[in-house]
């Protein structure tokens, strides 16, 4: 085994190891598993520089395994996986952090930090996976380990989110797979490639384009469950239940943005996107997306409880990301690539802030945060940012990715597409600034719903608590700032569309 | 027909109402016979139908004699069976609904 | 040497079981232990001589059919005797330290589970039809008697009905092997391969629809399965697993050995053949699995699910002609036969745990007894066939299979087995995950269990997990020799 070979393997490992060993660390050794946990944690970010700097330069990490004959695992690290590691690996850093600080003295924190690691090693293995098999193994492994995650308070609501998770995840799961097998049986490969396998397939002409078009639907509708497309929505509000490290994790990294990422792969590397589009597939496609921004957005405006807001909101934000997807062009695939990055800081912000709220005040509605901006304005400075950026509002990574998907819009000719962004962006508005709002100049109540944490000089609550939403923050506005910087989310997305499209990228 | 085809068809004949007996019949006992009756009845096909051109068939006979052997054993067994449950609940049949809630 | 590798594997069982049983009740696991540590040496080494040299057959004694017994271990068998003894080692392991406990349910637990595993071993090396029909009641009787061994009138009750399904299954064979012999006058495997032709008398194929149907009552395919719930959910629980891990799958191998063997001359002429197995089955997955749903009883449920796994087993036989669908059902056949007895033990040590055996009894197990309830966790990751298990590659196997030969309804037979047995699995799981604070009142108490017992069920769930992720070399095997 080269060097090469083995490095997509130690990525895996440097979160898989730990995360076992943790399962077996009593709770009470917080010391030893916090240990253990930051030593994955920047063993993960390491090894993800040095592959960042390899694919640069043209290095190829590659790593095959029969499982059995003529059914291969692959790893593959490429540019495209390594957008979404950076996101994970960083991110799974400071919700570690952020964790160590939320779960103090709570049960069960082994498990909690266990199934936290194998969580993060199946986003690593979805992002690294070489084809369609190896990408279905972690995308079902990831449900398995959110599973008890969001159950992880053990009540009775708790369980039944729990349940409605498992039945979305594990249906959608049903999908993909007969969708996967089918194309692996017409191929006897799923192998992804830039600009996709199936153009040559259908030049035989052993197959139809129907048949293409229903393994397209299968497999859309397999990943866009964890994507959260409407009408696939509706396991997203209910896994709010989890605590608080979850839900940011899940809404801003894991699971959602491993749904769209299937459909970035299925789109880009096993149908092409040119193929795609001569299959007529990218038009219904933004179509569900510009229908899911809409609705997404639309539900956040009536929720009163802030973390299912920003659930809905969520919802709303994935879709970008498929919009720009399929908006045929290379300036489209930028502005949805870029913002895989740019929503999962934002909205890794939001709820780390909701979380909180909640933890240090007991504070879990958008109605009962009346002038809580007084009582913790760290948090609060950087809830507005991220708000800010989610509605693209200038100087913020939001802008960045908004600017980039209404060029791509005008550059395919779907005008109707701009129309859906600035909708969004106006209704964005309408459900986050009169939160601002309210925190900021409304009077605070005498006393809060719960406060657990009270202040102490200048900290508003826990230091593990206050410091991740604070690097994020400040991440919204240094990604919108710098962004002609040579290593920034934007960049790498430019560079992905080159090797996608051919050289005509700007 | 030949004294092999007669033995064979009344083997079959046995086999089916020892069959029945075993499916049908409520009393524990009258099952146990009926699978005795059963196993006779195949031994009696094996026999009857391998008797080719009147002379008789050694491998047949091994069969059927390790065949007894085997009945015996499960009769020895389910009768065992019988007698237990008989001094647990007093009874000579099985409850009428499978118990698997 | 090969020779004494097969004969061996006969023997060991038969003398450790016979010691055993002079022993004197509950004794005999430390001999069992390690003679089933050698077992499983011999079954690797019978295993690496066939994948060298190809399919092996011999005479017992020197004495050839007819009058003697010939022996044959091809890819097939080999790999059936390897699941065998893999799963009895830790399985004795785990039983020797749950029958200390409790001793009176295991009296007779050793000498009988010897004489199971003899019978087994023995019908997997077994070349001629009436040689395998005295395994078969071998096996049969052992296993009735085991789950009589724990002497309530409910287990009593349970093994007589699981008595007169078996004595009725084997009798249809034993019938059939007798109209086999009228019309060919030979009852072995090999010989009457070639013989029998779509053009066969009425009776062989008369014979054919007994042995059907026999083994199908044993292997308690529905509507046969009736026996099954009571005997496999009522047993203790290493017994449990025996039975549903080992035991069902015999009939299965000698129905799919007689299908691809003797009797592949009319299975292949009579195309439409295979779908009666296969919609019986898709009929167990649905029935199997809403009874493992409703069930009040953890036990009862586990064995509603063997119920519905089994029902995949018998999905293959449409698909037979191409290889895939073996491959799909000997990795069916692994992944059941480890994640049951995983299952079954975990759920031993909940029951042995909390004292009690209903689902609802569960709340608070996964903080109290987190490697049981992991291990069932992965037992049922395998049965649902999610990946990385043993059971999604046989799903994967087993859909590609019925894709390739347009046979869709058996995809979406699998497809949605796979989510109902989600549904019983994750029932269990739900309750196991639910936080019962220590204070109520109503907190259930949990018993310490030995170590031991909550290590081996993990043992063989991580097993079924992780053959999912190399299945090469089992799947070589199976090719070996071909099973026609």
């Amino acid at each position: 085994m080269t060097l090469n070979e083995a490095l997509p393997l130690a990525v895996l490992a440097s979160s898989l190891l730990p995360g076992l060993v943790i399962f077996l660390l009593p709770d009470a050794w917080t010391g030893k598993r916090t240990a253990l946990n930051l030593l994955g944690a920047f063993t993960k970010l390491v090894l993800i520089v040095i592959l960042l700097v390899g694919v640069h330069g043209g290095a190829d990490y590659d790593f095959h395994y029969a499982v059995l004959p003529g059914l291969d695992l692959v790893f593959k690290v490429d540019a495209l996986g390594l957008l979404f590691m950076s996101l994970s690996a960083i991110l799974w850093l400071l919700t570690t952090l952020y964790a160590i600080g939320y779960l103090e003295e709570s049960p069960q924190r082994s498990r909690f930090f266990g199934f936290f690691s194998l969580c993060v090693t199946a986003t690593m293995g979805i992002a690294m996976a070489g084809n369609l098999f190896t990408f279905f193994i972690f995308y079902e492994l990831l449900t398995l380990s959110t599973f008890p995650l969001v159950v992880h308070r053990g009540t009775d609501k708790a369980m039944n989110g729990g349940t409605v998770y498992l039945v979305y995840t594990l249906t959608g799961g049903a999908l993909l797979l007969i969708g996967i097998i089918w194309l692996h049986q017409l191929l006897g490969h799923s192998d992804f490639a830039h600009a996709g396998i199936m153009a040559d397939l259908e030049a035989t002409g052993a197959i139809s384009g129907g048949q293409l078009k229903m393994i397209f639907l299968l497999l859309i509708t397999g990943v866009g469950v964890k994507a959260a497309i409407v009408p696939l929505h509706g396991w997203l509000p209910q896994a709010m239940v989890a605590p608080a490290p979850v839900s940011a994790l899940l809404h801003a990294v894991a699971v959602v943005k491993a749904g769209a990422f299937g459909i970035i792969r299925i789109v880009y590397e096993i149908y092409g996107i040119e193929f795609a589009q001569s299959l007529e597939l990218l038009l219904p496609l933004a179509v569900v997306a510009a229908v899911t921004i809409i609705w997404g957005s639309l539900k956040a405006f009536f929720q009163d409880d802030l973390k299912k807001r920003l659930a809905f909101s969520t919802i709303s934000q994935v879709s970008y990301i498929v919009l720009g997807v399929a908006l045929f062009g290379p300036l489209g695939t930028i502005g949805g690539l870029v913002h895989l990055v740019h929503q999962g800081i934002m909205k890794i912000t939001l709820f780390f802030c909701a979380g909180n709220y909640a933890e240090t005040l007991g504070i879990h509605k958008v109605s009962e945060m009346n002038g809580v901006g007084r009582r913790m304005p760290l948090t609060t400075l950087a809830f507005t940012i991220a708000a800010l950026g989610m509605m693209g509002a200038p100087f913020t990574a939001g802008a960045i990715s908004k600017i980039w998907l209404i060029e791509g819009a005008r550059a395919a000719d779907m005008d109707w597409a701009i129309w859906v962004l600035w909708t969004s962006s106006l209704l964005n508005a309408a459900y986050f600034l009169p939160i601002v709002w309210r925190s900021v100049f409304f009077r605070a109540p005498l006393a809060w719903p719960a406060e657990h944490l009270s202040r102490y000089g200048w900290r508003e609550t826990a230091w593990l608590l206050l410091l991740p939403p604070l690097v994020t923050a400040a991440a919204t506005l240094v990604t919108g700032i710098f962004v002609t910087s040579a290593f920034s989310p934007l960049a790498w997305a430019q560079f992905i569309a080159q090797q996608e499209y051919g050289p005509l990228v700007p | 027909m030949t004294s092999g085809l007669l033995f064979a068809c009344v083997g079959a004949g046995l086999f089916v109402m020892g069959g029945s007996g075993v499916l049908l019949l409520k009393h524990l006992l009258r099952r146990i016979l009926a699978f005795n009756l059963m196993g006779s009845g195949a031994f009696l096909v094996l026999v009857g139908m391998a008797q080719r051109h009147g002379i008789a068939d050694p491998v047949t006979q091994a069969m059927v004699l390790t065949g007894i052997v085997v009945a015996v054993a499960a009769t020895a067994l389910a009768l065992a069976l019988v007698r237990h449950l008989y001094r647990l609940s007093g009874k000579l049949e099985l409850p009428e609904a499978a118990d698997d809630d | 040497m090969m020779i004494d590798l097969a004969v061996w594997l006969i023997l060991l069982p038969l003398i450790w079981a016979s010691l055993a049983f002079m022993a004197g009740p509950g004794r005999g696991a430390r001999l069992a232990i390690p003679a089933l540590g050698l077992q499983l040496l011999l079954v690797l080494l019978l295993a690496g001589t066939v994948s060298e040299s190809g399919a092996i057959g011999l005479a017992v004694g020197g004495w050839g059919a007819p009058l003697g017994i010939d022996l044959a271990a091809d890819g097939l068998s080999v790999a059936m005797l390897l699941l065998t003894q893999v799963i009895a080692l830790p399985l004795a392991i785990y039983a020797r330290s749950y029958f200390q406990v409790k001793a009176p349910e295991g009296r007779y637990f050793w000498p009988l589970c010897g004489f199971l595993l003899a019978g087994l071993n023995g019908l997997y090396l077994s070349a001629d039809l009436f040689n395998l029909y005295v395994t078969l009641e071998l096996v049969g009787l052992a296993a009735v008697a085991l789950v009589a061994a724990d002497g309530g009138s409910r287990q009593l009750v349970a093994a007589l009905r699981y008595l007169f399904a078996t004595l009725l299954g084997s009798g249809s064979y034993l019938l059939a092997v007798a109209l086999i012999y009228a019309a060919y006058g030979t009852v072995s495997m090999a010989t009457l391969a070639p013989v029998i032709t779509a053009e066969a008398p009425f009776v062989v194929w008369l014979a054919g629809g007994l042995m059907l149907v026999g083994l199908m009552i044993k292997t308690a395919l529905f509507p046969f399965h009736f026996w099954l719930p009571p005997a496999h959910g009522g047993a203790s629980a290493p017994v449990s697993a025996l039975l549903s891990a080992l035991v069902v799958k015999a009939s299965f191998y000698l129905l799919l050995r007689l299908w691809l063997g003797p009797f592949a001359g009319l299975t292949a002429s009579a195309g439409l053949l295979g779908w009666l197995p296969a919609t019986l089955g898709a009929l167990a997955i649905f029935w199997g699995s809403c009874q493992a749903i409703r069930a009040q009883r953890i036990k009862m449920l586990i064995a509603y699910s063997t119920v519905a796994q089994l029902g995949y087993l018998f999905l293959i036989f449409p698909l037979l002609t191409s290889e895939a669908a073996l491959r799909a059902g000997i990795m069916q056949a692994f992944a059941h036969g480890l994640a049951k007895a995983a299952m079954f033990m975990a759920a031993g040590v909940l029951i042995k745990a909390t004292g009690q055996d209903r689902v609802d009894s569960l709340a608070g197990a996964a903080q109290q007894l987190p490697l049981t309830m992991f291990a069932f966790g992965l037992a049922g990751v395998t049965l649902t066939g999610l990946p990385p298990s043993a059971g999604f590659l046989a799903k994967w196997l087993l859909i590609e299979a019925a894709i390739g030969q347009g046979a869709w309804s058996i995809a979406v037979v699998v497809l949605v087995g796979g989510l109902l047995a989600a549904g019983y699995v994750f029932r269990v799981l739900r309750q196991g995950f639910l936080l019962v604070p220590a204070i109520a009142a109503d907190a259930p108490s949990f018993h310490p269990v030995p170590r031991t017992l909550e290590w081996m069920a993990l043992l063989l769930a991580a097993a079924s997990a992780l053959l999912g992720l190399r299945g090469v070399e089992l799947m070589e095997l199976v090719a070996l020799g071909g099973a026609a």
